[in-house]
């Protein structure tokens, strides 16, 4: 027999027991209270990852396979050589290695992987950089030079007012001028749209990282900068969009064909007083700008088999010697990404079976 | 006499009420990150990863604590189910505590990402890069998170019913109190 060595007790009472259960109840009840809280189910008015993954949906419909934003797009593969410009600022081995092979891709800023090339004034291109040591600098970037707002729940209510009516199927053209007179911060998006026209080319177009992120140099100073990649020596801009939907892939295999296409990458350093937490606002007035580098392009691949399909571009993917300003709409990026990314990993194969022609 | 130990080994129960932070705030810190789009997801998961490795590391060393030391027996009296009850949800916590960092590593691994600890320190890819993989780890590492926060608030709730209504020694062996 086990010997517990402990005193006899005298037995509880029923009232004793079932008070002393209540208190067991009430424990475990605060805990999970606690937990329900935390995983938003207490907390239905939290904008979650998957909000905003699902407003993305409900607007363009599910596309399995594809990502959830930026959904028609293409690969493509080159290297980035670096110049001396950028080591005093950061740390980061893709600014003192000589050349860093990159994955990218290009892309039309909508969940819709059907949508037209010349629907829309706005192009992306998305990096990889995979450096030497195993870390990674991933970053997404896009043809307009500001976020249209600069908040996550701006966004959510930007998505929301672009939302199909369930009557009529369309958004209600109404609620797309009422956001933006509701949104002031967007005027400076607005002013370059209305100059805006969809290029011929994904090549002739300048990329802008919008938010702000840190240089952190190998002593430890940090120095805000936004980035940028300019095209060098392709086609001036300007060149008004062809007929068809689906031109800009066309377009882009040819010019890898004639060569390689490059692009130089700026670092724009804020000056003193620069919002770095507003990706809606410009950094007005003279800056100084390093050239960091050139990205050099060499082929394509079609996105549903090329290297680029399985990345997931968080804005966060970060190397050694850049770090992230506490611009709000990184690190919701970051999570909608990420819950974008889950859920197009596990429908890889209906890539292969989509049409590949474009629907208005 | 070889007598049964009435308590944990100190280095056991040091082990156990480490791990039990560690762990409840894991399980808080994941289910916030998961749901937050704001700077604290970004944060948190800062903390996650790190936390993450530790408690893979501590729960390898608390595997053979386990094993090179004398369990104070359950109390002769108690029912048979019972006894299989607390048997299981003990290899059930190990069993999670062990397989959940790895979930997060091979998960992070087979999204092609590199596996950051700080922003300097990086481990070594557990599986190669694979989309499909990366769904099935992931959602595996959540749906297996909510069941180690099951089992930890039914060890919660047994180790307070020992302690509180049979009054045992049970919950005091891991204590440490003599009361």
């Amino acid at each position: 027999m086990v010997d517990h060595s402990l005193p006899p007790r005298p037995p509880l009472g029923t009232t004793s027991v079932l008070v002393r259960l209540a208190c067991i109840g009430g424990v475990v009840a605060v805990v999970v209270g606690a937990f329900a809280y935390v995983n938003g189910t207490l907390d239905p008015q939290r904008l979650r990852p998957k909000t905003l993954v699902n407003a993305l949906e409900a607007n363009n419909g599910v596309h399995p396979g594809f990502r959830r934003n930026h959904a028609k797009g293409v690969c493509v593969a080159g290297y980035f050589e670096s110049s001396a410009e950028a080591r005093a600022y950061s740390s980061a081995q893709v600014f003192s290695a000589d050349k860093t092979p990159v994955i990218g891709r290009f892309a039309l800023p909508s969940g819709n992987p059907y949508a037209p090339d010349s629907s829309v004034p706005i192009r992306s291109f998305a990096v990889q950089f995979g450096q030497a040591n195993g870390q990674q600098w991933r970053t997404g970037m896009n043809s307009m030079p500001v976020f249209p707002v600069g908040t996550p729940e701006a966004f959510y209510q930007l998505l929301k007012a672009g939302a199909p009516d369930p009557a009529t199927g369309k958004p209600n053209p109404a609620n797309m001028p009422a956001f933006f007179a509701a949104h002031p911060e967007t005027a400076p998006f607005l002013a370059w749209v209305k100059t805006a026209k969809p290029s011929a080319s994904y090549a002739t177009e300048t990329y802008n990282g919008i938010n702000a992120f840190y240089l952190v140099s190998a002593d430890g100073k940090r120095q805000a900068v936004r980035w940028g990649v300019v095209p060098l020596s392709q086609d001036a801009p300007g060149d008004t969009a062809p007929g068809g939907a689906d031109f800009l892939e066309k377009d882009l295999v040819q010019r890898l064909a004639a060569g390689p296409l490059r692009w130089q990458l700026n670092m724009t350093l804020a000056n003193p007083g620069d919002p770095l937490d507003d990706a809606s606002k410009t950094w007005a007035g003279e800056h100084r700008v390093l050239n960091a580098g050139t990205l050099v392009l060499q082929s394509s691949q079609p996105q549903a088999d090329g290297d680029c399909r399985d990345i997931n571009f968080d804005p966060l993917i970060l190397p050694s010697g850049i770090e992230a300003s506490n611009d709000p709409l990184l690190a919701a990026r970051s999570a909608a990404y990420a819950s974008s990314y889950l859920r197009r990993a596990g429908e890889v194969s209906p890539l292969h079976s989509a049409p590949q022609e474009s629907q208005p | 006499m070889n007598a049964q130990p009435r308590f944990f080994a100190p280095l056991a129960r040091l082990l156990h009420w480490l791990m039990a932070l560690m762990i409840i705030a894991m399980l808080f810190i994941g289910a916030g990150l998961a749901a937050s789009v704001s700077e604290r997801h970004e944060w948190l998961i800062h903390l996650h990863k790190p936390l993450g490795i530790a408690i893979l590391a501590l729960v390898i060393v608390r595997l053979v604590v386990r094993f090179c030391t004398r369990q104070p027996p359950l109390p002769a009296d108690l029912p048979a189910w019972q006894v299989l009850a607390a048997k299981a949800s003990h290899v059930l916590l190990y069993a999670l505590m062990l397989v959940l960092p790895l979930l997060g590593w091979a998960m992070i691994s087979a999204a092609g990402d590199p596996v950051m600890l700080s922003s300097s320190v990086q481990l070594p890819a557990l599986v190669g890069a694979n989309a499909p993989l990366f769904a099935l780890l992931r959602k595996a590492h959540g749906y297996l998170a909510y069941l180690l926060f099951l089992t930890v608030l039914v060890h919660l709730a047994a180790a307070l019913i020992h302690g509180l209504i049979r009054r045992d020694g049970v919950l005091q062996s891991m204590t440490g109190t003599k009361g």
